[in-house]
């Protein structure tokens, strides 16, 4: 076969694919927008947490031919920005999805500061925002001031207080000492943790004997594990972000660190985390978990795994994921792209998905699982606030 | 003494971020922003080699080191010599050059996530506490700066001690005058450029023993290496190895008896305090 011959067929081919997909794109589709990091020191939580679940949830709903509207099933079309991690990007990205593309819904960015950021341009052009990966102390003023901002993965006081009672009932069974190293990351969502978990500790009788920050992107952390470690901790707490979660822990093993109770933040749920440390990974805490025996929990970690060709991370992905079967549900429940509606509707119900039923009192949801912990190779929820399935904290017995 | 180890290894983890700018911006006259982009690029293929083949990073290097030298070569040959050509004088290559290469940071960044998506990337190696002087440290960390020493030291002998290390700071010092004297300046750039390439790639390589690293992390390390660079005195390998321990050290003794919060601030007072009262760099003579 020459080459002319060959680019013939491809064009034929070309041809028919096209006059097979043509009956379907005839029949309606929604638009739906997403702007978050492909690029920038936000790209390697995106990679993990957001950008799969919009790819699943999408190929998902069109493989079974779309939502279901009241004037016939709608695929949907997604167009997506890169934000380069840059707040001012990405406004004007949410700001061009919703004037030149015309998207019907758009999905909530990635990050607190992003949320924040573009939470006016939802609320001016009456978008729903279901913000899943922001976290703050400031829930029910923004929640007042943005008629349609939601609230999934909790506030920064229950994570903080997650933390506060595994230690408080550890050191009441006499299992541990008072004795806590804090350490975070000088950034938005570390300095909100630490200033939060600070008094929370001392009210409840811990005694903080080492307490610093250190810059974000911070490339040696030994200075700060051997601080730690000479202060002589019962538990070791980490407010981190994804890179310095693996550098404490690396140093931690290599200085011996051997708290009982080893927690770092954002990040000890991912899966690179576990492939990294392997065995001695096993009971690190960390922020957020999921309950990964449910049935509705495994079908998800598998179609993620099988469509996006990787795992899902073990806290914030199933959320991201959740956020969208909410707007999924309350589409087609209005049974049109009626914003407000739709907006009406995620307010009004209860909905299933893969984290359980979900329910937004106002606008926020008030139960979510705020500390997990690697347990034989599996990342599972320890504590939540009022999600089933919680296992008990082991205590962490050296590095090996 | 402590301060002093630890500082030493991230001095040496500096250095090895820094050694390639160094060639490239002194003797090639590329202020090269896709430094940070090239380093990323070793610790990818380190990282491939080590999960999918099981081959120890510093093996690796073998593979890396060629690999980019090839790559930067023509980097240099196909895409900065027209603009070496065209400049009509130093300042102008040095416009020309920072806006090539920050274009060039882009390319690469969009190259690797479309080649490994934009995840983190880790593994572990040499996880191993050593004792030295009964306070311990990460042997990852150890290799990485045994092994800056080894290139460090290897460069060195080599600019100080042949004929083409002679020729190639010959060119550093006045591409004019080197040319006069019948060095092929063309030909001695595109070696530093390559080589230099060659150095960042096997840095980033070591340095991903230890460090997390993902797709569009680069420009971090290009910002130290402009810092040490231009604080060690441009083309001058001696003057950035110092430059990069001495900003080990004191990023570490902040760290360790202020306050870890304070290490950026201590490593850019050092910078401005460089620059207002050396600004031709630690070893630099003042330009005539």
């Amino acid at each position: 076969m020459n080459r002319r011959t060959t680019l013939k067929m491809a064009a034929a081919a070309t041809l028919l694919g096209g006059l097979i997909a043509g009956p379907a794109s005839a029949a309606d589709t929604i638009k739906i927008g997403a702007v978050a990091a492909k690029t920038g020191p936000l790209a390697g939580g995106t990679a993990v947490t957001h950008w799969p679940n919009i790819q699943l949830w999408v190929e998902q709903v069109n493989a079974r031919g779309g939502l279901k509207l009241k004037s016939g099933m709608a695929k949907i079309e997604v167009i997506e920005y890169d934000d380069q991690t840059n707040p001012g990007e990405s406004i004007k990205a949410v700001q061009r999805l919703a004037t030149q593309d015309k998207v019907d819904f758009i999905v909530a960015p990635y990050g607190t500061g992003f949320n924040l950021a573009v939470a006016p341009i939802f609320a001016k052009y009456g978008y729903p925002q279901l913000a899943v990966t922001a976290i703050t102390d400031q829930i029910e003023t923004l929640t007042e001031r943005y008629d349609g901002l939601f609230f999934l993965l909790g506030s920064t006081e229950a994570f903080t207080q997650a933390v506060v009672d595994i230690l408080v009932d550890l050191n009441k069974a006499g299992k541990i000492g008072n004795k806590v190293a804090m350490v975070n990351v000088a950034d938005a969502f570390g300095i909100e943790l630490a200033n939060s978990a600070r008094p929370a500790f001392e009210a409840a009788g811990l005694e903080i004997v080492y307490d610093k920050s250190y810059p974000l992107g911070t490339q040696d952390l030994s200075p700060i594990v051997k601080g730690a470690k000479a202060a002589n901790p019962d538990a070791f707490i980490a407010w981190s972000y994804p890179p310095d979660t693996f550098g404490l822990t690396q140093e931690a093993i290599v200085q011996s660190l051997d708290t009982k109770v080893f927690y770092t933040a954002v990040a000890t749920s991912f899966p690179a985390y576990g492939g990294k440390f392997g065995s001695k990974a096993n009971n690190v805490l960390g922020a957020g978990g999921i309950d990964p025996d449910t049935p509705e929990m495994q079908a998800y970690l598998k179609a993620h795994k099988e469509v996006t060709g990787k795992a899902a991370d073990g806290w914030a992905s199933a959320t991201v994921y959740a956020s969208l079967q909410i707007l999924e549900q309350a589409i087609e429940g209005v049974g049109s792209t009626d914003r407000a509606a739709v907006t009406a509707y995620i307010k009004s119900h209860t909905f299933k998905t893969v984290m359980g039923d979900v329910t937004f009192k106002n606008q926020n949801n008030e139960v979510f699982w705020t500390a997990g912990q690697w347990q034989d190779g599996r990342y599972l929820g320890v504590a939540s606030t009022g999600r089933p399935g919680a296992k008990p904290v082991q205590l962490k017995s050296g590095w090996n | 003494m402590d301060i002093v180890i630890t500082g030493l290894l991230l001095g040496g983890t500096y250095a090895l971020i820094a050694m390639g700018l160094n060639l490239q911006y002194g003797v090639a006259r590329i202020m090269n922003l896709a430094t940070g982009e090239m380093l990323v690029a070793g610790a990818f293929a380190a990282f491939w080699c080590h999960t999918a083949g099981q081959v120890s990073p510093l093996l690796s290097l073998l593979l890396v080191a060629p690999l980019a030298f090839a790559g930067n070569w023509m980097v240099y040959r196909f895409m900065l010599r027209p603009l070496v050509r065209r400049a009509r004088d130093p300042g102008q290559l040095e416009v020309d050059s920072i806006l090539a290469t920050f274009g060039m940071a882009f390319i690469f960044v969009g190259i690797m996530l479309a080649g490994f998506g934009g995840d983190y990337f880790s593994y572990s190696y040499l996880v191993e506490p050593v004792d030295i002087f009964g306070a311990t440290y990460a042997l990852n960390r150890i290799v990485a700066c045994l092994a800056a020493a080894a290139i460090g030291g290897l460069l060195c002998l080599w600019l100080y001690g042949t004929r083409t290390g002679v020729a190639m700071r010959a060119v550093a010092v006045s591409p004019r005058s080197a040319g006069l004297v019948g060095i092929d300046v063309p030909a001695m750039s595109a070696l530093a450029f390559a080589l230099g390439g060659a150095v960042a790639a096997s840095g980033g390589a070591l340095i991903s023993t230890f460090l997390t690293m993902d797709a569009s992390v680069g420009v971090l390390f290009t910002m130290k290496a402009l810092v040490i660079v231009i604080m060690g005195g441009v083309g001058d390998m001696r003057g950035a190895i110092l430059a990069a321990v001495i900003l080990g050290i004191a990023e570490t003794a902040v760290a360790t008896l202020i306050d870890p919060g304070l290490t950026l601030a201590a490593a850019y007072l050092m910078f401005i305090a460089v620059l207002l009262f050396r600004p031709q760099g630690l070893f630099g003579r003042r330009a005539a």
